[in-house]
């Protein structure tokens, strides 16, 4: 329908009738079995068995809705459409298949940012086109939609530059900084407010979406790369709510159903990223750090480390008959993925049992780990959740521990003065003999010492994760 | 509160429950390649943007923006099938010897 016969409309009705309205009925069951695909689409992903046919379930579904979509009556003018499909295609498809699996987080949050773009745009272009004759529930609508896209917009810019270290990593911290972000989002919401109550004010409108852009640089600034996880999951959270606002705009449901079922997964992971590091979302977006007390580390490391090289570690796997690695951040910083493949194929061969315990929040985003174990071609029934693992520790014989600091810190279950007592841990210390491979004792993220790396039964390799697992497999090739 | 408004909201609360069952039930494993699946998925904002790009009474500015969306949440339609099929294509069962 166009913006005259709409207009006419309006004035035949004597009120304020929807600008999109009356969707042809085949375009309506497109729609509806793209929306079942869809969900069909997240149920085939429950499994690795069958995930690769969710990702053909959506595929079809979005394929078909873009395609009906395009044979609209109300879409006339394809020059700009077809224009902005070439330029999305040629720049969409390097950026998918060229990205090193370890920068796959910083390219989810550019993709958050371009997906909460999108749906910012439509919000705001809507409300130029239309804004004056909307009814206040579509405003709101555009309200929750603009505010949603916008920050998670700017916001998932400066994570994307967190994760690929053009912004510092480190917590960025001033004076008042909680009480400034709080401002900038009451002024968000205020103006916000004003683009409901006088619609078609032209000067409000830009005005509020300064302040969006603004508010999500001034909530992501402020975390640290230890954070990371929790925010790339917010955020996908909100931008999937920013495109069902835009379904309340469009008054399309499968645009509220595709933002939903983002908005919910997005919900779910940050929930269970806050769970794995005994956090809450507030103490996440507005918790400052701690200051270190690594003071003490000396009463507790004091005599007590233990180091081992190469040769011995080699020694020690090869009287092992299970042993299990325990990969974390710093693994991926050392791309030493597949090294601990290679290991995994030589343990293996010799019939020694190697699992993986993976806990929530290793690696930079929820899942990671997984992914960049999986490309160093480890089966993905070697890739135990925390839960799994942790009854199984005191049956190993050996534990490697790589890259990883306070999610095996045992301070965590034992100690409840520890800064981060309650946050679940892998038990590692049960084990029979524990490797830590680490540069130095230097702490992590939370700052704090690791008893662990006291403990009797726990033997340090100060080297790098990569370097010191090629030469464990140079020195077991030996014997 | 308008029809359309209702059924809206219905659909937002039904599909909202729906995603946080199927979601619940993916394995941790896939955690990441869930993510970018969902965003994906969200990119079906595409189809407004057409709408509005592709309407022909519409001012310069309009247009402008309109084809700003269409090109971001098509990278995101995209680029986010490919890459979560790239990172599927990985997860393997141990060859069977």
């Amino acid at each position: 329908m166009n913006l005259l016969l709409s207009i006419m409309g309006v004035a035949a009705a004597g009120r304020l009738l929807p600008h999109h309205a009356a969707m042809p009925a085949d375009v309506i069951l497109i729609y509806l079995a793209a929306a079942m695909l869809f969900a069909l689409s997240l149920k085939w992903l429950s499994s690795p068995k069958t995930a690769r046919w969710g990702v053909l379930a959506g595929e079809i579904g979005m394929a078909a809705a873009i395609i009906a979509t395009l044979f609209l009556p109300e879409v006339r003018n394809y020059i700009w459409i077809l224009i902005a499909f070439g330029i999305a295609i040629m720049a969409a498809i390097p950026m998918a298949l060229l990205i090193p699996m370890t920068a796959v987080p910083q390219q989810i949050a550019l993709f958050h940012a371009f997906g909460a773009l999108a749906a910012a745009l439509v919000g705001t272009a809507e409300y130029y086109a239309h804004g004056s004759s909307m009814q206040t529930s579509t405003l709101i609508a555009i309200g929750f939609e603009s505010l949603l896209g916008y920050l998670t917009f700017t916001g998932s810019l400066v994570a994307a530059g967190k994760l690929q270290e053009i912004l510092p990593t480190q917590p960025m911290t001033y004076p008042f900084q909680n009480v400034l972000s709080i401002s900038i989002l009451a002024a968000s919401v205020i103006a916000g407010a004003m683009v409901v109550v006088v619609p078609g004010n032209v000067v409000v409108f830009p005005i509020f979406i300064a302040l969006c852009l603004l508010f999500g640089i001034m909530l992501i600034l402020p975390i640290g790369g230890g954070d990371m996880p929790t925010v790339i999951a917010l955020l996908n959270s909100y931008a999937g709510l920013s495109a069902s606002a835009m379904g309340f705009v469009l008054n399309n449901k499968l645009l509220i159903i595709g933002g939903a079922l983002e908005g919910s997964s997005g919900f779910i992971l940050s929930m269970i990223m806050c769970k794995a590091m005994n956090r809450s979302f507030i103490n996440v977006l507005f918790g400052q750090v701690q200051a270190a007390k690594a003071a003490k580390s000396d009463d507790i490391y004091g005599g007590n480390i233990k180091s081992v090289n190469a040769e011995e570690v080699a020694a020690i796997l090869d009287g092992a008959r299970r042993v299990a690695i325990v990969p974390g951040y710093g693994l991926a910083v050392a791309q030493a993925q597949h090294a601990v493949g290679q290991l995994f194929e030589l343990l293996e061969s010799r019939s020694i049992d190697v699992q993986f315990g993976i806990h929530p929040v290793a690696g930079r985003m929820p899942g990671h780990m997984n992914v960049l174990l999986a490309e160093a071609n480890i089966p993905y029934d070697h890739l135990m959740e925390m839960d799994r693992i942790n009854p199984e520790f005191e049956n190993m014989d050996v534990v490697i521990v790589n890259g990883a600091n306070d999610v095996v810190n045992p301070d965590a279950r034992d100690n409840p003065n520890s800064p981060i007592a309650g946050m679940p841990i892998l038990n590692v210390d049960k084990a029979g003999t524990v490797i830590v491979i680490k540069r130095s004792l230097s702490p992590g993220f939370a700052g704090i010492p690791n008893p662990l790396f006291a403990a009797k039964n726990c033997l340090m390799f100060f080297a790098d994760g990569k370097k010191a697992v090629l030469d464990t497999i140079a020195e077991l090739e030996k014997l | 509160m308008s029809p359309s408004l209702e059924s809206n909201l219905f659909v937002f609360a039904l599909a909202a429950f729906l995603g946080y069952e199927v979601v619940r039930r993916v394995s941790p494993q896939l955690h990441t390649p869930l993510m970018s699946l969902t965003n994906a998925i969200s990119a079906i904002s595409v189809v407004g943007a057409i709408v509005v790009t592709g309407a022909g009474h519409s001012t310069t500015m309009v247009v402008v923006l309109g084809t700003i969306a269409v090109t971001a949440s098509m990278i995101n339609v995209v680029g986010g099938f490919l890459m979560t099929d790239r990172m599927l294509k990985m997860f393997k069962k141990r060859k069977s010897d």
